[in-house]
C-alpha cells in the first residue's frame, strides 16, 4: 500500500499513481433537488490503480455521487474530468464507453437472462458485428460470438463463476448476483469501477474473499477503484485513500487510519 | 454446458420451424384431397397474416417489453401502400408471386417508415403512456387511411384528402375513401403466407440470439442497468419497433391481397387487441405459442359457428377464463394438482425461459 | 356568437368524457389497471335507464337511480369475479381479462337487448336557454350535463379528502402493503373504488345518450377509449386531471370537427393527445415519477 501525496485542490493522490493523469479529478461536484443541495462542493481524485473508498453515514449522499459520476443525475455544478477529459455534456451511455463503469447498491441484473448473457451485455460494445450480420448469420457472427463466448467465461471465472453461465441471473443467491454485477461491470473494459456497497448482505468469509478479489481485480486490469461500503473492515482493508461524507459535503480525507481517528468522523457517525 | 443450452435454444426454434412446416404440408393434402371446408380455406390467408401479427407484436410486447396496443395501424399502412402497388403493378403484368412480393416490400418498408416516425418522439415514453400513445397512432392512421382517396389512370396516381377531388376520365379509384380499398388484385396465396411466417420467425429468431436481441431483452429487464453497460437504449428501442412495424406491413399485404375489398376500419383497435391477446395467451416472448394461440383462437370462432349468436360470447368467457387460470395463484396450483394427478407421479417444472 | 356555442357544445361532451374518465383514472390511480370494460358498463347503464323509462314508464330521475344501483352491483361484481384473483398477477394479464370483460357485456347486451339501435329518449327534455336575442340558443341537456359534472367533481373531491373511505382510497393508491400495515382492508377499498367509477358511468351513459340518442351494444366503447385518453392526457390518476383533460378533449373534438373536419376528428383528438404527451410525459397534472437509483 503506498503512501498518499497532498496534491492541491482535492486532496490526495497515492505515491505510486503520481505523475500519470488522475483517472478520476470531480471538482465543485454538486446536486440540488428542489433547493435541497443532496451533493455539495463534492472534490475528489482517484489515481489510475488505486482503490478509494466512500464513506459516511446512511443518506449522506454516497449513491447520489456515483449517479453524478456516472449520470444518471445531470450535476448542477462543477466538472468530472474522466482520464482528463471533462464528461460534461455526457449521458450514461457514453460515460460508460468513456471508461467508468459501476454496480448498483440494489442490485440491477438483467434477471431473466443467463449469467453468460449478462457478461455478454457488459462486452456488447466489444462485440463486432452488425445486427443484419447477426440476423443472416454471417461469418463475423460466429467468429465474435465464440470470442465472446470465451471473454464471458475468462471474466467469470475471476470469481469462479464458470459453472454458472447458463443459470439465470435472477436465481442466483444474493452474494453471487453481487459478484455477477461486479463481473458484468468489469466486461464494459472500465478505467475506474464503481461498486455501491458490494459486501452487504455477505457473510465475513465471504467478504474476505471479495476484498482478496477486489485486489485481484486491481491488479490484473490495473485499474482504479471507487467503492462505498458500510464494512469498515473492508474499506479499511482494501483502500488507500477514503473520503468521508455526511450530508452531502466531505468531512473527511486521507489514508484509512487518519480517517477512522478524524473526530469529526467520529461524531457523524455516532451523534453528537 | 454451454453447448446444451445453446442446443436448447436451437432446438426449441427448429421444433417451432418444424411445426409450421409440417402444418403447412398437412394442410395442403388435406387440400389436395378435398377434406377441408372452403369456408375454412378461405380462412388459411387470414390465419398466416394474424400469426406474422402476432410474432411480430409479440417482439415489441414479449422481447422488448413494451405495451402496444395500435399493431393494426402498421399492417393498415403497410397494407393500403402496399396494394396501390400492386394495382399499379397488375396493370403490367400478370406474375402474381412477383406482384405480391413486391407490394409486401413496399407495404414492409412503409409500414417501417411510419413506425419509425412514431417511435422517434414516442419511445422515450414507457408503461402505459406508451401504450395509450399507440393506441392514438393506431386510430390516426385509421382516421387518415379512411379518409384517403386514390385513383390511377393512364397519367397515373390522384391523390386527395378528405374530400374526393380527384377527376379520371378512364382510371379506376383504388382507395376510396371510407369505401376503402375497391379493387384489390388478389395475389395473396396460402403458400406465400407460409413463406412469410417462415421468414420472420427466422429474423425475430436470429434476432433474439444476437447481439442486438440481447440489449433487447436487456433493457426489457433493466433499463438504468443496461445504459449502465453502455447500451444505446433508444436505439434499440425503435430498432425493435421498426422491425415489427415492418413485419406487419407485410402481414397487412398479405391479409389484404386475399380479399377484393377491405375498409381501414377493418384496422382498427379492435384488431390491435386481438392480436395482443394472441400474444398474451400464446405467452410473452414465446413465438411457438403466439402461432399456436393466433390459429387457434381464428379457427375457433368458426368453430362455434354453431353456437352461432353465443359465439362471441363464448370467446369473451374461454379469453377471461383462460387469464384466470394462468394468472391466479390458488387456480394455476388447483391445476397443475389435477394434471399431476393424471400423470402419476411426475409432474415435471418446466422452466419456459427461452424464446 | 357560432364559437361561443361550439364553446359550450364542447365544455358539455368533455364534461361526460370527465365523468367517464373519473371512472379509469380512481381505478388506475389504486388498482393500477386500465379497467378497459369501463366504456362498457356506461352502455348497460344507459339501456336500464331505457328500459325502466320507456318500458317501465319510470320517472327519468328514478330510472337514473336505478341504473345507478345496477351498474354499482355490476361493477363490483366484476371486480370480485374476474380483478380480484388477478391482484398480483402481471399488469398485462389483467388487461387482456378487462378487454374480455369487455367482450362479454358487449355481447352480453347484444343477445339481451339485439343489435339495433334504440332512440334513446332525452331525460331532459328538448328545450333550450336562449341568450343574446335568441342568437345563442343552449339546449338544456348541455347545462344540466355541465351542472351534473361540476357538482359529481366537487363531491368527489370533497369525498377523497375529508371522508375516512376517501383517506383510505388516497393510502392505498400511494402505497398498498403500507395502507394494509395501517389496517386498511385493501381489497374493499378497491372494491369501492369500482363501485363509485361504475355508478358515475351509469350517470354518464344516460347523459351521453341525452346527447346523442342512439343507443346500441357498442355505444360505450369509442366513448370509452376517448374517456380514457382524456385521463391520460390530463395525468392518468388525478381526479382534477380528468376533469381538465375530459373538457379539453371534448373542446378539441367539437372545434375540430366544426372547423377542420368532421372525419379527420378523432384522429386530431388522438394528435394532440400525442403532442401533449410528447411534450409533458405523465399529462397535464400528473406527478412525475422519478426511478430510483
Amino acid at each position: 500500500m503506498s503512501k498518499l501525496v497532498p496534491i492541491p485542490s482535492t486532496g490526495f493522490l497515492n505515491e505510486r499513481d503520481i505523475g500519470q493523469t488522475p483517472v478520476l479529478e470531480a471538482t465543485h461536484l454538486g446536486i440540488e433537488f428542489g433547493g435541497l443541495k443532496a451533493v455539495d462542493d463534492f472534490n475528489l481524485t482517484v489515481g489510475r490503480t488505486e482503490i478509494a473508498g466512500l464513506i459516511g453515514p446512511n443518506g449522506a449522499g454516497k449513491t447520489t455521487v456515483f449517479n453524478l459520476l456516472t449520470k444518471v443525475y445531470q450535476p448542477t455544478h462543477g466538472t468530472i474530468l474522466l482520464d482528463g477529459i471533462d464528461t460534461h455534456g455526457m449521458n450514461a451511455i457514453q460515460v460508460n464507453k468513456a471508461g467508468i463503469a459501476r454496480t448498483f447498491q440494489n442490485i440491477r441484473l438483467f434477471s431473466s437472462l443467463s449469467v453468460e448473457d449478462n457478461v455478454k451485455l457488459g462486452l456488447h460494445n466489444h462485440t463486432h458485428y452488425s445486427t443484419l450480420e447477426g440476423i443472416l448469420r454471417l461469418p463475423r457472427y460466429w467468429q465474435e460470438e465464440k470470442r465472446t463466448h470465451e471473454r464471458a467465461l475468462e471474466l467469470l471465472s475471476i470469481f469462479d463463476m464458470q459453472h454458472l453461465a447458463n443459470h439465470k441471473a435472477g436465481s442466483l443467491p444474493y452474494g453471487a448476483q453481487r459478484r455477477l454485477e461486479i463481473v458484468r461491470a468489469l466486461a464494459t473494459e472500465p478505467k475506474l469501477l464503481l461498486l455501491d456497497e458490494p459486501a452487504a448482505g455477505m457473510n465475513p468469509s465471504e467478504t474476505e474473499e471479495l476484498m482478496e478479489n477486489i485486489r485481484k481485480i486491481r491488479d490484473t486490469f490495473q485499474i482504479a477503484i471507487l467503492l462505498i461500503e458500510h464494512d469498515m473492515q473492508l474499506v479499511t482493508g482494501i483502500c488507500e485513500g477514503i473520503a468521508v461524507l455526511n450530508y452531502g459535503k466531505i468531512i473527511a480525507k486521507g489514508t484509512p487510519k487518519e480517517v477512522i481517528n478524524n473526530p469529526d468522523v467520529i461524531r457523524s457517525y455516532l451523534g453528537e | 454446458m454451454s453447448l446444451k443450452i445453446m442446443n436448447k435454444t436451437t432446438r426449441s426454434n427448429m421444433i417451432t420451424y418444424a411445426m409450421v412446416i409440417i402444418a403447412f404440408v398437412i394442410v395442403q393434402v388435406l387440400i389436395g384431397n378435398g377434406s377441408i371446408s372452403s369456408r375454412l380455406q378461405g380462412q388459411l390467408v387470414p390465419i398466416c397474416a394474424y400469426i406474422v401479427m402476432a410474432i411480430s407484436l409479440n417482439l415489441t410486447v414479449g422481447v422488448l417489453g413494451e405495451l402496444s396496443l395500435g399493431h393494426a395501424g402498421f399492417m393498415s399502412a403497410g397494407a393500403f401502400s402496399g396494394i396501390v402497388v400492386a394495382s399499379c403493378l397488375s396493370q403490367n403484368t400478370d406474375n402474381e408471386p412477383l406482384i405480391l412480393v413486391i407490394s409486401m416490400i413496399v407495404g414492409g418498408v412503409v409500414a417501417a417508415i411510419v413506425g419509425f416516425l412514431v417511435g422517434v418522439p414516442v419511445l422515450r415514453l414507457s408503461g402505459d403512456y406508451l401504450a395509450i400513445v399507440t393506441l392514438a397512432f393506431g386510430e390516426i392512421i385509421k382516421g387518415i387511411v379512411n379518409n384517403l382517396y386514390v385513383g390511377l389512370d393512364g397519367s397515373g396516381l390522384h391523390v386527395s384528402l378528405i374530400k374526393n377531388t380527384v377527376e379520371m376520365t378512364d382510371g379506376t379509384m383504388l382507395i376510396n375513401g371510407p369505401m376503402g380499398l375497391t379493387t384489390i388484385p388478389r395475389v395473396a396465396s396460402f403458400t406465400a403466407g407460409f413463406i412469410l411466417i417462415l421468414v420472420c420467425l427466422f429474423v425475430i429468431f436470429n434476432l433474439v440470439n444476437s447481439k442486438s436481441g440481447r440489449a433487447i431483452m436487456a433493457l426489457r429487464d433493466n433499463r438504468i442497468a443496461a445504459q449502465s453497460v453502455g447500451i444505446n437504449v433508444t436505439n434499440y428501442k425503435l430498432m425493435a419497433f421498426v422491425i415489427s412495424a415492418a413485419m406487419a406491413g407485410m402481414a397487412g399485404v398479405l391479409f389484404t391481397a386475399n380479399f377484393s375489398t377491405v375498409v381501414a376500419s377493418k384496422f382498427d383497435f379492435n384488431t390491435s387487441i386481438l392480436i395482443l391477446v394472441f400474444v398474451v395467451l400464446g405467452g410473452l416472448g414465446n413465438m411457438r405459442g403466439s402461432i399456436i394461440a393466433a390459429t387457434v383462437l381464428t379457427v375457433l370462432p368458426e368453430v362455434l359457428r354453431s353456437f352461432s349468436d353465443y359465439r362471441m360470447l363464448v370467446y369473451a368467457i374461454v379469453l377471461i377464463v383462460m387469464m384466470l387460470a394462468t394468472n391466479n395463484p390458488t387456480l394455476k396450483q388447483g391445476i397443475s394438482m389435477i394434471i399431476s394427478k393424471l400423470k402419476g407421479k411426475n409432474s415435471a417444472k418446466g422452466g419456459s425461459a427461452n424464446v | 356568437m357560432i364559437f361561443l356555442s361550439h364553446l359550450i357544445s364542447g365544455i358539455s361532451l368533455g364534461s361526460i368524457y370527465a365523468i367517464i374518465a373519473l371512472g379509469y383514472t380512481m381505478v388506475y390511480g389504486i388498482a393500477k389497471m386500465l379497467n378497459f370494460a369501463h366504456g362498457d358498463v356506461i352502455m348497460v347503464g344507459a339501456y336500464i335507464c331505457f328500459f325502466a323509462t320507456m318500458s317501465y314508464g319510470w320517472h327519468p330521475i328514478m330510472g337514473v337511480l336505478l341504473s345507478m344501483v345496477v351498474c354499482t352491483l355490476l361493477g363490483i361484481v366484476i371486480d370480485r369475479l374476474a380483478y380480484k384473483p388477478l391482484r398480483q398477477a402481471p399488469a398485462l394479464a389483467v388487461l387482456i381479462t378487462a378487454i374480455g370483460m369487455s367482450y362479454f357485456l358487449q355481447n352480453s347486451a347484444q343477445l339481451l337487448w339485439t343489435s339495433s339501435p334504440k332512440v334513446f329518449p332525452s331525460v331532459i327534455g328538448n328545450g333550450s336557454v336562449k341568450l343574446f336575442d335568441g342568437a345563442l340558443a343552449i339546449p338544456h341537456v348541455t347545462i344540466v350535463t355541465i351542472v351534473v359534472c361540476l357538482v359529481i367533481m366537487s363531491g368527489l373531491v370533497f369525498f377523497v379528502n375529508k371522508t375516512r373511505v376517501g383517506k383510505s382510497m388516497r393510502a392505498v393508491s400511494e402505497d398498498k402493503s403500507a395502507a394494509q400495515l395501517m389496517g386498511i382492508n385493501v381489497n374493499s377499498t378497491i372494491s369501492m373504488t369500482f363501485a363509485i367509477g361504475s355508478a358515475l358511468a351509469a350517470i354518464a351513459g344516460v347523459l351521453l345518450c341525452s346527447a346523442y340518442p342512439t343507443l346500441t351494444p357498442t355505444t360505450g366503447a369509442m366513448p370509452g377509449i376517448k374517456a380514457f385518453t382524456a385521463a391520460v392526457f390530463g395525468g392518468i390518476g388525478s381526479i382534477p386531471g380528468a376533469l381538465v383533460g375530459g373538457i379539453l378533449l371534448g373542446i378539441v373534438e367539437i372545434f375540430a370537427k366544426a372547423y377542420i373536419s368532421t372525419q379527420l376528428s378523432d384522429a386530431i383528438v388522438f394528435a394532440v393527445l400525442i403532442v401533449v404527451l410528447i411534450v409533458k410525459p405523465t399529462g397535464l397534472l400528473g406527478k412525475k415519477i422519478s426511478e430510483k437509483v
